[in-house]
């Protein structure tokens, strides 16, 4: 909410990576030179519980560290989860929604109000690595999306957490999501070079 | 009158340096280097007379020392060694705590592997220290396979606040919160087999022995000194005061917990009974008691107390069964046997009949 | 090198790079990361310590303290009710002034039952004699981590690292972590005279009679303070030698002129730093003052930190009931001498981890200028929620 400070919420539910993702997203940040932080929800909450992160991307240093009422981006990671009006709150007004959901983007827009994308991320990911774990094709999706910064940080930032085949992987899963989604497409006008 | 050569001489022998030095002090000696023999616990502590505890912990330091460190829980025997400025441990020594002495021998171990040095180091503690409020921290000591010899000196009740209940207290003995009455005989509980307990862990060496069993005490700690890993020690170590005997008998009451099969000695290696001190003549429990002024309410009228004391030689007679300590046959092992020597010195009488002398 | 590092992984890092001879530890949330990463170095063989892993954080201590007692640098975390079951022997270690470090990764105290941030734990331990040290970021967690175990050297008095749980341990943000070598050429290796040692035997943790008990009382109080010097030439130091501050005793920011001033520790200065640049405008100005030092209290930095001002918004990450914020009644105490003291607000924000959203800043500014404003609030309560007998 402060200058040009990106706010990020993803949702998902336990066991999906969304603490990674979270990681993820501020680590690749981090590799494009920006400032960055990412947190999650801090729960209780057991495997397939709704758990919510918070990535703050900004140019300068972060001192804020409460959690994100008005993101700028939602990353839902369980389309099941949009049934709850608590994961949709605070979207702001230019803000937009992307959503791993076999349903289209302008379907989900629609009954939000909001812009909004969807990739169908668990496909994406069980066809590349075996596993429904949509989190790094989804953060791939949303970097060319608003293309803040090159999909190259994400892999660098990949590659610091995982290695050998599950890197190989990965690599590939988010070359494949970046595909399914259009470039720039919710770029910003203010977006720093 | 004092003679001052003689006092010189006697200072000059014991390691005191003379008041008024005539000629240029030699280097610096060490406290440990200056006694004429190593005694890790000096003398002019501050034990009551009689006390087991005091005897047993000299032994067993004077065996093991001078290259260890002791973590001491709270007790008798860390107030009574070392009231400020005043110490008579002669080799490093540290309260903490009265629940945490195996932790902090734990770490004092801990840093000499991280710093490459073998010394070794001890933990003390009581009962109280040991099968109740240190359990945990013991336990968990073991269960870690640290190289430290922990010694329990046994002496059946927190005897440092005056003589309440522990779990080592044995049935129906008094103490000042399981005293008797009209409707109590004294402890109702049993008195905890810590011994099964620890060698449940499993850990190399686990032992029990006796004051009045002072070779046998020693050649347990000097096995257990020589074990790279966890060893346990305890030692029945009579109080006067809280077990209400005379102070000079405090040697005899020991000997006699062990003759009766109260207080078995005996030695376990990762789980393992593989010794016993045999026991060639059984006492009946009730010589063991009768001096004890704990047991006194077991010798009324009171026709409970001629259950207690049965159910008490009960206790006895599953000691000598489940440890098999009657001294039965050749038994090589046998030779510091519970009556092997009298306080006079009196022949044993062994198997063969032949005289036999402790090792 | 800079990366992004999750707070717990950057402290398992620091803790590692000042070389520890033994760390016992045993898991809580939210440390539990800390003892992870710590466990993960020692079997990738990047930490070569004495990793002992106990069945208690009672016996963690009492591991730690035991190693301290040797002369080896000793190390644990805890937090929350760990922090409790170690009182007693933090109490023991401060006693027999031995030299450690402990990160507590701050939380709730239950009942009832909480894992997320307040500062309950490390305050109900701030009678022990450790040094107590606040970082608003981690890597001010880091750099007070590595300062930490020079003044715990120089001092002999344990020090106590507080960071806020979840907040800073579980976040992921750039850190600069110094390197090994440099480090090394820091922090001088550890020289404890009263160690236990076989070739000079000592007794430590004696018994003391009343003749000599309010001497060792005393001087355990003059050695706290004398450690103010040595916390502030520690980080005067390390930012010589690393090129990074990380508060001294308190740091004061914002206006100077400001007739408003608000004191907060750990991760609250920084929403609060957020909230003053966001809502200056309508909020007005406002100075800023960052405790890093809580125990030993910095009575005479604070005096000079507060000067010229009217009004001071105390902000509180625990309470003890009956009184109200601990912190505020201190700053309250330790003000009662100064001349023209200003006004104290004392609230208590975010205990068991209420989120502290920025927003609440010019909230804070206006219950200040609010005369009916009780002198104490949990500020972020919602009373509605509550039965009106409880309100």
């Amino acid at each position: 909410m402060i200058g040009d400070m990106i706010e990020t919420r993803i949702h998902g539910r336990g066991g999906q990576g969304n603490v990674a993702a979270a990681y993820l997203l501020a680590a690749a940040a981090f590799e494009a030179g920006r400032y960055c932080q990412a947190f999650p929800a801090f729960g209780a909450e057991r495997r397939g519980a709704p758990v919510a992160a918070f990535v703050r991307i900004d140019a300068t240093p972060i001192h804020l560290r409460s959690q994100i009422r008005t993101p700028d981006y939602l990353v839902v990671q369980d389309d099941t989860l949009l049934l709850d009006p608590k994961i949709t709150a605070g979207l702001k007004a230019d803000g937009a929604m992307l959503v791993n959901s076999t349903r289209s983007g302008e379907e989900i827009g629609a009954h939000f109000d909001c812009r909004a994308f969807s990739v169908d991320a668990t496909a994406l990911a069980v066809a590349e690595i075996g596993r429904p774990i949509p989190n790094t094709a989804l953060l791939a999706a949303l970097l060319t999306l608003t293309g803040e910064f090159p999909l190259d940080a994400l892999a660098a930032a990949l590659k610091k957490r995982f290695h050998g085949a599950v890197l190989e992987k990965n690599m590939a899963l988010i070359e494949h999501a970046a595909d399914a989604a259009p470039k720039g497409l919710w770029a910003r006008e203010t977006v720093d070079a | 009158m004092v003679d001052d050569a003689r006092l010189a001489d006697l200072r000059r022998k014991f390691g005191r340096a003379p008041a008024a030095p005539s000629e240029p002090a030699p280097a610096k000696r060490t406290p440990r280097e200056a006694q004429p023999r190593f005694r890790g616990l000096e003398s002019g502590h501050r034990a009551c007379q009689g006390c087991g505890e005091a005897l047993a912990a000299r032994l067993v330091v004077e065996c093991a020392g001078p290259d260890v460190m002791i973590a001491n829980a709270t007790g008798c025997l860390e107030v009574f060694t070392t009231a400020w400025p005043e110490s008579a441990w002669r080799v490093p020594w540290a309260h903490s705590l009265f629940e945490n002495a195996a932790a902090v021998a734990s770490g004092m171990e801990a840093a000499m592997k991280a710093k490459g040095r073998n010394t070794k180091v001890l933990a003390f503690g009581g009962d109280g220290g040991t099968y109740d409020i240190g359990f945990q921290a013991l336990s968990g000591m073991l269960e870690r396979y640290h190289n430290v010899l922990y010694v329990c000196y046994d002496n059946e009740a927190y005897m440092n606040t005056g003589i309440q209940r522990s779990s080592s207290t044995p049935h129906a003995a008094t103490t000042t919160t399981s005293p008797a009455g009209k409707e109590r005989m004294g402890k109702r509980h049993l008195k905890k087999d810590l011994l099964s307990i620890i060698a449940a862990h499993h850990i190399p060496y686990t032992a029990s022995a006796s004051v009045a069993f002072p070779q046998d005490l020693q050649r347990k700690v000097r096995h257990a000194m020589g074990i790279d890993g966890p060893a346990f020690l305890v030692v029945h170590s009579p109080c006067p005061l809280g077990w209400r005997h005379d102070s000079r008998l405090t040697i005899d009451v020991a000997r006699k917990a062990v003759e009766c099969g109260l207080f078995p000695l005996v030695e376990l290696e990762r789980g393992a009974l593989t010794n016993v001190m045999p026991i060639r003549e059984v006492r009946p429990v009730a010589d063991y008691l009768k001096p004890q002024g704990r047991f006194a309410h077991l010798f009324s009228d009171d026709v409970r107390a001629q259950e207690e004391r049965d159910h008490l030689q009960a206790l006895a007679d599953y000691n000598i069964q489940v440890y098999g300590l009657t001294g039965e046959g050749q038994d090589p092992a046998d030779t510091g046997g519970a009556a092997a020597v009298g306080r006079s010195g009196r022949a044993p009488r062994g198997n063969d009949g032949a005289a036999r002398r402790v090792s | 090198m800079r990366e992004a590092l999750e707070g717990s992984q950057a402290i398992a890092r620091a803790v590692a790079l000042c070389d520890p001879d033994v760390i016992a530890a045993y898991p809580i949330t939210p440390q539990t990361h800390i003892v992870e990463n710590i466990s993960k170095l020692v079997a990738e063989g990047d930490l070569h310590t004495e990793f002992v892993s106990v069945e208690s954080e009672f016996s963690a201590a009492s591991v730690a303290l035991g190693a301290a007692a040797t002369g080896a640098r000793a190390y644990t975390a805890t937090a929350s009710q760990g922090v409790l079951l170690m009182a007693e022997v933090l109490f023991n270690i401060a006693g027999m002034r031995l030299p450690m470090v402990m990160t507590v990764a701050n939380r709730a105290v239950s009942a009832p039952l909480s894992i997320w941030n307040d500062h309950a734990d490390s305050m109900a331990v701030r009678d022990a004699g450790w040094i107590q040290l606040h970082a608003t970021s981690n890597q001010e967690a880091v750099d007070t981590t590595i300062q930490a175990f020079r003044i715990t050297q120089d001092t002999e008095l344990p020090v106590m690292v507080c960071m806020d749980g979840f907040i800073l341990t579980h976040t992921l943000e750039p850190i600069d972590l110094p390197s090994h070598e440099d480090v090394r050429a820091w922090l001088p290796p550890l020289e404890f005279d009263r160690k236990l040692d076989p070739a000079d035997p000592k007794s430590m943790g004696m018994l003391v009679t009343p003749d000599f008990f309010p001497e060792v009382r005393h001087s355990h109080h003059s050695a706290m303070q004398k450690a103010l010097a040595t916390i502030e030439q520690a980080d005067a130091d390390f930012e010589s030698a690393f090129g990074r501050a990380s508060g001294g005793l308190l740091t004061v920011e914002g206006d100077p002129e400001a007739k408003i001033g608000l004191v907060a520790m750990g991760s609250t200065v920084g929403t609060m730093r957020a909230g003053m640049a966001h809502f200056q405008a309508e909020a007005g100005p406002a100075r800023l003052i960052n405790l890093r030092a809580y125990r030993p209290f910095p009575s005479q930095a604070l005096r000079d930190a507060v000067r010229g001002l009217d009004h001071l918004i105390v902000i509180d990450r625990a309470i003890s009931p009956g009184l109200g914020g601990i912190l505020g009644s201190e700053v309250a105490a330790v003000l009662s001498s100064a001349p023209d003291a200003p006004r104290i607000l004392n609230v208590a924000l975010g205990l068991g981890g209420r989120d502290i959203p920025e927003t609440l800043y010019p909230d804070l500014l206006a219950a200040v200028r609010d005369p009916d404003a009780p002198a104490f609030s949990v500020f972020d309560a919602d009373l509605k929620k509550l039965a009106p007998e409880d309100r």
